[in-house]
Order: structure tokens, then sequence, then C-alpha cells
């Protein structure tokens, strides 16, 4: 020991100050790719996102205006820091043209959801009609115990509209993964 | 003019350079193995298991930096090839792997040798593609070689159906830059940003006491040149990887060896005691950071890495710096020639090349050296003067290679091949094999473990049949060694299923398969036998050393623990006194 650290400089010695790994804060991100249309493209990122450990919370894909080129919005719960590694790799993907995490940046976020609602009583036909009416949506299929119901919006009004006709039985649901784009202009107040 | 779907693979080969492919035949990929016959101009090594086709090319590419190839048929021929691409994989090695696949009609339907290969190597490649069409083809392999050779290297598989290489097709190779075109989101960062190279200059110019961590990447860019510059000129010690070994020239004075779990003590208490930590070409294995709480825990860490999703994941680095590790380096020493090349404490940064001096003098790589047992790291060394230090060195899995690691000294990239990522047992002969036919100028020896040299020593065969005259140093201690080390320090030497001394008679072994065979039971006989070997050149020459069959590999720093708590090469539970501090 005298030999590398002499006594002066022992007393002078620090206490080692050990490296901190960031542990990032677990929230819900946005992660918008734009992909070419190949074969397995789908698998090869829902494996990179499992082989992480996490799971597909939510997902869309469709095709863009650009033929061959498809779009997807993915929604996964996670720390931030290995979210941050999943879309680095994302990004490495042959196939993957841009990836972007929205979470922090303005956007806007949609989603579509079909619900079928049991209104066999002219009271329940009529206040669902009203729920319609002010959630904005479209009634698409009418039958005498049903009513089917189109919804678009964010997530939390889909929810709420599930929410209040889910007293009157919802005989089956369709919903669609998120969709979501940057903002460009300053975010207003939804619609 | 209209040619095969086969014929169209063999010539897009040809176009792409490839002079020797790998690979064993079968039904699915009988049409590509005809046209390689009629066409007579790309030499076959026919391996005599797919995973020996597999490492053969991946030591072919680690050993000539080019792409290697290799092929089999469909079904279990593409399974067996499964090892050797996540090998690949975890290497970052170029290789592209054809496999045959079961006629278009027929995927999807349990059809006759039929398996999901793309699926089953998703997560191994850096990419793999099943080609759909006869007109996709040409463009798929030449994707597969640009996309194996450039950014961070890696394996890429196609997967041919039979029909597609039955049928006739006119369409012509793709040019480089329809290749560029076909794939829009590839494209690798070479450049490093200024910006961020001229902060690492000033880190550099203002640290006391800093080190070099020098991995892989800097082998694949060849960037020694580059390298020793940077740190002759800023008087930084170097310490490697085992991937990074012969990146920087391991004789020179301020080489520190290897760091990590079997890593030196010097380059151990250099990286613990450091003010700033140079990441280059390396990922912050946690081989090498142990406990990554406690790895470098001073320092301000510049990272250079061509792959961005290495940097900041398992250590949250100071300075990233994406591009290729030889073009960022240059820039960097552009830049501080620029500013004059100074240090802002000249004399601090003296005594921190003093104090390692130290370390290295107290604690050097050594071993109790005996008269009567051959010591596995006696015949490294042996090997090593030999060579002259000359030879390319492919090891399996193991003792022996941490012994390779330690007691040959490599002086140029591509010189000591072996298993990182992986650690796959059975990958030194074959790859020592590739590297031979890729290599014919360079001795090659395989340093293997007798375990590991049982994985895959069937293609023993193929070594004679092509007359590759590879040396293979048996280190035999009859044991699965290394899990016999752990066993014995971290479980009370409870020797589970490790003991190997029912063997083959390995010279036997040697002389039923045609090549030659040599037993050394006593130090005396080693070098002798050394000679011998290397007066062969016409076969393999199987060497095989009786040594002691309970050798420790140390220092060691215990998998998940701290660089404080290494085991010396005494054995004893070093360092108490000394890493606990900082050198501050
Ligand atoms: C394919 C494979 N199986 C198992 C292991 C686990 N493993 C690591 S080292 C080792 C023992 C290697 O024994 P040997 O090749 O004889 O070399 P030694 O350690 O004795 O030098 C084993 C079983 C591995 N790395 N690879």
């Amino acid at each position: 020991m005298a030999d590398t650290i002499g006594s002066a400089e022992l007393n002078a010695v620090k206490t080692p100050i050990f490296r901190e790994v960031k542990k990032g804060e677990v929230r819900k991100h946005i992660i918008t790719l734009t992909v070419r249309n190949e074969l397995g493209v789908l698998a090869r990122i829902a494996t990179l996102i499992a082989g992480k450990g996490y799971n597909i919370e939510d997902l869309s894909v469709g095709e863009t205006h650009e033929k061959g080129i498809s779009r997807m919005t993915l929604e996964v719960i996670g720390d931030d820091v290995v979210i941050d590694q999943v879309v680095k790799q994302l990004r490495k993907l042959i196939d993957t043209i841009k990836v972007k995490d929205l979470t922090d940046t303005p956007h806007v976020e949609r989603e579509l959801a079909l619900i079928k609602v049991h209104t066999a009583t002219p009271r329940a036909r009529d206040e669902v009609l009203r729920l319609v009416e002010i959630f904005r949506c479209r009634i698409v299929d009418v039958s005498p115990e049903t009513y089917s119901v189109e919804i678009t919006g964010t997530e939390d009004k889909v929810n709420a509209f599930i929410e209040l006709v889910r007293p009157f039985g919802i005989k089956e649901m369709a919903r669609t993964g998120k969709v979501a784009m940057k903002r460009e202009s300053i975010p207003q107040e939804e619609e | 003019m209209l040619r095969k779907g086969a014929d169209i693979v063999i010539q897009t080969l040809k176009e792409e350079g490839v002079e020797i492919v790998f690979g064993h035949p079968g039904g699915a990929i009988m049409e590509v193995y005809d046209a390689l016959y009629r066409d007579g101009g790309i030499r076959h090594i026919l391996a005599r298991h797919e995973q020996g086709a597999g490492h053969m090319a991946e030591g072919y590419a680690k050993a000539t930096g080019k792409v290697g190839v290799a092929m089999s048929t469909s079904g279990p021929g593409a399974t067996n090839l499964v090892t050797a691409i996540a090998d690949a994989y975890m290497d970052s090695v170029p290789v592209v792997f054809i496999t045959g696949q079961v006629p278009t009609h027929l995927i999807g339907n349990d059809a006759f040798q039929e398996v999901d290969i793309v699926g089953i190597t998703r997560p191994i490649t850096k990419h793999n593609f099943l080609v759909k069409g006869i007109e996709e083809l040409p463009l798929a392999i030449r994707q597969a070689f640009y996309i194996a050779r450039t950014g961070r290297p890696g394996p890429v598989l196609v997967d041919i159906p039979k029909d597609i290489t039955q049928k006739l097709s006119d369409v012509s190779i793709p040019s480089l830059e329809e290749l560029k075109e076909s794939l829009p989101g590839y494209r690798p960062h070479l450049e490093g940003n200024l910006q961020q190279i001229r902060k690492a200059v000033r880190l550099i110019m203002e640290a006391k006491r800093p080190v070099l961590y020098v991995g892989g990447g800097a082998v694949q860019a060849e960037a020694q040149k580059e390298l020793v510059e940077l740190a002759e000129l800023m008087k930084i010690p170097v310490a490697t990887t085992n991937m990074g070994k012969g990146a920087f020239p391991e004789l020179h004075p301020l080489a520190l060896h290897m760091l990590g779990m079997h890593g030196t003590y010097y380059a151990n208490m250099a990286v613990y005691n450091c003010d700033l930590l140079i990441a280059v070409g390396a990922r912050f294995d946690d081989r090498v950071t142990g406990k990554v709480e406690e790895f470098a825990p001073q320092a301000k860490i510049i990272h250079i890495d061509i792959d961005p999703a290495s940097i900041s994941k398992n250590i949250v680095v100071d300075v990233p710096i994406v591009g290729d590790v030889k073009i960022v380096l240059r820039k960097l020493l552009e830049e501080i020639k620029r500013e004059g090349a100074k240090l802002y404490f000249p004399e601090e940064r003296q005594k921190w090349l003093e104090r390692i001096e130290g370390w290295k003098k107290k604690h050097p790589l050594t071993y109790r050296k005996s008269n009567t047992v051959i010591k596995p790291q006696y015949v490294i060394e042996q090997i090593y003067e030999a060579t002259k230090g000359d030879a390319i060195i492919s090891t399996g899995v193991g003792q022996h290679q941490m012994w390779s690691a330690m007691f040959y000294k490599y002086s140029f990239p591509r010189q000591f091949i072996n298993s990182g990522g992986l650690g796959t047992m059975g990958f030194g002969f074959p790859a020592g094999i590739g590297a031979k036919l890729g290599r014919p100028d360079k001795e090659v020896f395989v340093i293997d473990g007798d375990g590991s040299f049982m994985m895959t020593m069937q293609e023993l065969i193929t070594a004679v049949q092509y007359k590759v005259p590879v040396k293979v140093a048996i280190i035999n201690n009859g044991y699965l060694g290394m899990v016999r080390q752990w066993q014995e320090l971290f479980y009370e030497r409870r020797y589970s299923e490790v003991d190997l001394s029912i063997q083959p008679d390995f010279v036997k072994l040697a002389e039923a398969c045609g090549a030659v065979g040599f037993r050394a039971e006593k130090p005396s006989e080693v070098r002798e036998i050394i000679e011998e070997a290397l007066k062969i050149q016409d076969r393999p020459v199987i060497m095989d050393f009786h040594v002691d069959r309970e050798e420790n590999v140390l220092p060691m720093v215990p998998a998940g623990k701290s660089y404080r708590d290494m085991i010396l090469e005494d054995g004893k539970k070093a360092v108490e006194a000394e890493t606990m501090y900082l050198v501050g």
C-alpha cells in the first residue's frame, strides 16, 4: 500500500462517490413509427419491445399517403430511460424510417370505438340517443334491441362515454388503438 | 438473359466479392449447390455440422474483416445455424446466412423440413428476410451484404424458397445506388458531432487521471494507429476488453491489458480510480463493469460508438459521440493538435502514469510455476514464444479462453478471435478453421478446452479434407473448468456434473481422422510438441496438454461485484487496503 498511496495522501483521500444508475419515471409513452410495409415488420417491432420486457398496451397501424409506407402508433408503459433505449433500438431496425416518442411533445391523439348498447326500452333509447348527441358521436346500426354507436376522440372521451352507457348493458365493443400526430399549432382546446 | 434463381444467387455472391462459402447442403438448397457446382468460381467448404459452418464463417469474417457467408438447407439445417447466428449477433460479426426454404406454396403448411427460420432468428439478426419472388432475389442478397458490413456490423439471414431458386428470370443485379434507395430508413451515422468532439477534447486535456477503455468496435474500425497516437500524445493508459484485444498493442508501455471480471489488477485499479474514462467502441458489458454503481465511480465518461443505441444503455455518459470509431478518433486528434495538444495538469498526469507503473509492478499477471505438472498458463506462454507473438489465436469458452486472453500478448487487430458476447463453447475450433482459410499467411492456433472442443470436434475431418493446418492446443483439465472454478469459489466445492475425466484419446482421434496428434504430460514436453506442430503445414494438428486440473483463472471480480472485491492471483481476497480509497 505504502508504495502507491502515501499516508499524507491517505488522509486526504475522498470517500468513494459511486455512480448512480439512472432510473427513469414509469409512465405512458406514445411512440409513432413510419415503417416500410414489409413482411414481418410488425412482428419485428413487437419482438423488440417484448424482448425488453414491456407490453404493448395499445397499437394501431395503417398505410400513409405514400405507397408501401405505413404508420404505427404504439403505447407502452415503462421506465423513461428504458423506453429511450427502446426508441433507439426501434430506429435501428432496417424497416423503420422514422421513430418518435411524442410523450413530451404537444400532439393530437384519437381513437375509435364501436359500442353495441342494449336499448330495448323506449327510455333507454331516448337516453342513449341524448348521450350520442352530447358526445357528438354517431349511430351506425339500429335494431329493435340495440344501438351501435361509433365514437372517436381522446381516450378520456371514449372512456367517459363507455362509462355512461355501461348501465344500459354493453353487448359488444371494439376499440381501435390510438393514432397520434405531432401538433403544428399551439395547443388548443380539444374539440 | 434468363437465369435460374440459383444462378442469380451465385452471381450476386460473386458481385459481392465472395471467394469462399461455408455450408452443408440439403433438399431446399440443392439448386444453389447445383449452381455452385456448375459455376465453379466460389470455393465451398463442407462443414460436418451447420453450426460449424456458421462459426467458420464468423472466424473468417473476424480474421479478415470481410463478410463471411454460411449456407444451409431448410428446417434442421437452418436451426443448426441458430447458435452461430446468435453468436455473430452478440459480437457484431458481419456474416450473411443463406438458408433454403420449402417452396412458396407450401410455406405455412408444416411441410417436410419447414421451419420459420425468419421468425426464429428475428431477435438475433441485424436484419433477416424471406424472399417472396424471384425479382426480389438479387436485391435481397445485395441488401444483406450491405446491411451486414455497414454501420454496426452483424448477421443477416436470407431465406430462399426452393421454387424461387428454380424459376427463370432476367432480373438484373441492382447497383449500389438502387440498393441504397431501397433502404430509406437505413443511414448509419459515421461522422461524429463536432461540438461533442470538442467537448471531449477539452475533457481529455483537463483530466488528471484518464483511461481509455477500448472494445471490439475499435477492432472492427481498425483504428489502431489512431488509438496509439491518441494514447501517446495525451499520455493515456489503455485498457481493452476481451473483444478489443489487439486494437492497441499489448507490449506498448501504456497498455493496461484486459479490464473487468478477469482483468488485470492494474487495469481495474486504473479504471476504478480514473477521473475520465474514454470508452471507444465498447458497450459497458456486465462482464466489464461488474456492479455498475461502483464502476469508475469518480469518472466523467466519453463514449464513442457507431451504434447510438449502445450509448447510455447501461451507464449514462457525459459526452456521447456517435460515429465510426476511426473517423471520430481522427477528428478528435485533429482538434487536439489544433489546440496545441496541451495538458492542463501535466504533473498530475505524470504522477498518474507512475502510480499505474507501481500497480503493474506490484501485481503483474502471473501464476504459480511448476516443474512437475503442466500449468495451462505455461502452455499459452510457450505458444506465444514459439510463434513470436504473431499467430492468430482462436478459443473456445472457459478458463482456457481467459488464460489465452491474459498470457498471449496481442499486437494487431483481429488477432484474438473468441466468442465474447454469447460465450459459445465449441466456437473456437471451427472459427479457427475459418480464420486460417481467410488468413493462410498466418499461423492459427486454436486454444481450446476439452469440453469446448468436444462440442464441434467433428470439424476435424473438415480441416483434414481441405488441408487446413490449424494447430489445436487442448488445455485438457478433465473438467468443465470454468464452471468447476465457480463451484470451488462460490458453491463450497460442490462439483456438480463438471467431471470430464472420461474422454476420448485425442491423439488417436486425430490419427483416426488423418490429422496429427501429440500429447504432453510433463512441462518439459510442452515446447517440444509446439515446435513439432509448427512444422506441419498440410493438415491439422491436435496437441493434447494434460494440465493441472484445479488451476484457477485469477484475478477475478465475482459476477455483479465491484472491482473492490477482486480476488488476486495469490487467491487472497485482495485489494482491501488499496481500492477502498480512490486516488484523489
Ligand atoms: C454451449 C455452452 N454450454 C455451456 C456453457 C457454460 N460454460 C461456460 S464455461 C464452461 C466450461 C468450459 O469447459 P472447457 O471447454 O473444458 O474449458 P475450461 O474452462 O476447462 O478451460 C461451461 C460449461 C457455455 N458457455 N456454452
